[in-house]
């Protein structure tokens, strides 16, 4: 494929977190990890909570936690529409490790007014967020 | 005096008017600010997820949603969305007569209109219009938020499902500056075809879907209508503010001419009130 990059546009129902020409994205579909490089061919798919790695054109990386979407790829542009979506330096360890523990005990606590599913969906986006942390930080 | 402390006492009547006009034109000035960034910050999620079902709807899928079909039209829908209070000028009164025009043209072919009111001033409209009202909801405030919206969304969309509607269009005021906002009625579903300005092209084309069509699109599809609702509740309330500024200025200015003019009618009564008595004075000089 000729081109080298493909337009990027991440965004949240609250702001625009990335708008730009990247190289190569890394995503977590519903159905696993995704990689998606310049002249991808069409692909509709939802995502779960997890990170998009981005990188940019001159090799630059930024990480997006986003907490579920859909992800649409065209050969020439690429859209992630996040339900929500935090940019990697902007996480907050401690309400992430606050929120695991909540959705921990919601799980183990039968009469907690947090429905499993609910419970389980917020852990998954706990630990995802976790993950991204731990991930800067090396 | 002929009049001259009625005349006061209105000047002090419309003075205070001026007051309070002047007043609401600084708040919703200050107002219209905050809205204008809400809804500067959640148009990019409704322009791109506008541009990915306008690929969506060029594309050839192997699954054909029902919100992508074109059926036989028996009855329409309008999600209005209007203000909760009024003094904002004619913006509701220009967004009505909108859609009684748009709804005129379905009526004189036989089809039949239904209502969802987002707003008090729709819903107070409708019940006196006499449309059938699915849905209403009020009370959103300066920030409404996605949930706010979707309990009327999700009426629409069961009637839309169920075959009671065939099409569903949304009524806002598009914000197009301070001194302009236009009625806006826009179609939601069916989707209708987005002019296709992109290297994309028609028919020939499906996604790869992970893992089925049918959920991703169903998500997909009501995200849409959920964020260009929500996008027209944003509009409308930047709108708002901004009509409500307009209308609250012409009215402070509009106090100030009265008030100019009255104060002359008083000042030349006083005057001519004042000559008189010289006038009464001089001439019980003159007698004696």
């Amino acid at each position: 494929m000729a081109a080298k990059t493909v337009q990027l546009d991440v965004v949240s129902a609250e702001e625009r977190l990335f708008s730009g020409a990247v190289e190569t994205l890394q995503v977590t579909g519903s159905e696993g990890e995704l990689g998606i490089h310049p002249g991808h061919a069409p692909l509709l798919t939802t995502i779960k909570p997890g990170m998009v790695r981005v990188v940019k054109e001159g090799g630059e990386e930024e990480i997006i936690y986003v907490a579920g979407g859909v992800l649409e790829v065209q050969p020439h542009n690429v859209s992630v529409l996040a339900d929500t979506a935090i940019r990697g330096e902007e996480l907050d360890e401690q309400k992430a490790l606050e929120a695991m523990k909540h959705a921990e005990e919601a799980i183990a606590d039968q009469s907690s007014d947090l429905s499993y599913a609910e419970a389980a969906a917020e852990l998954a986006r706990a630990m995802a967020q976790l993950q991204i942390i731990r991930k800067l930080r090396k | 005096m002929a009049g001259g402390k009625e005349i006061k006492t209105k000047i002090g009547s419309i003075n205070n008017t001026q007051k309070i006009t002047s007043a609401m034109e600084m708040v919703a000035a200050s107002k219209m600010k905050k809205a204008q960034e809400r809804m500067a910050s959640s148009r990019p999620y409704a322009d791109s997820i506008r541009k990915v079902i306008g690929h969506v709807a060029h594309a050839n899928l192997e699954y054909k949603h029902p919100y992508l079909e074109e059926r036989d039209v028996k009855r329409v829908g309008y999600i209005v969305i209007s203000t909760d209070r009024g003094l904002c000028g004619g913006l509701n009164t220009n967004e009505f007569k909108a859609v009684v025009k748009h709804a005129k043209a379905y009526k004189d072919n036989g089809v039949d209109v239904d209502f969802a009111a987002i707003g008090n001033k729709a819903t107070g409209f409708f019940k006196r219009f006499g449309g059938r009202l699915l849905a209403q909801k009020s009370g959103l405030g300066d920030k409404p938020s996605v949930n706010d919206v979707l309990g009327t969304v999700q009426v629409m969309l069961d009637a839309f499902d169920e075959g009671k509607i065939d099409r569903l269009f949304v009524v806002y005021n598009k914000f197009v500056n301070t001194m302009k906002q236009e009625p806006t009625v826009a179609q939601l579903l069916p989707l209708p075809k987005a002019e296709s300005r992109d290297e994309v092209q028609s028919g020939s084309w499906d996604y790869l879907y992970e893992p089925n069509p049918q959920p991703i699109l169903e998500l997909l599809i009501c995200r849409y209508v959920e964020a260009t609702v929500y996008q027209g509740v944003v509009d409308n309330i930047a709108s708002e503010q901004a009509a409500r500024m307009v209308a609250m200025k012409a009215a402070t200015d509009n106090a100030e001419d009265l008030i100019d003019q009255l104060q002359l009618v008083y000042n030349k009564a006083r005057q001519a009130a004042i000559t008189q008595e010289i006038s009464e004075i001089v001439s019980g000089a003159e007698a004696v």
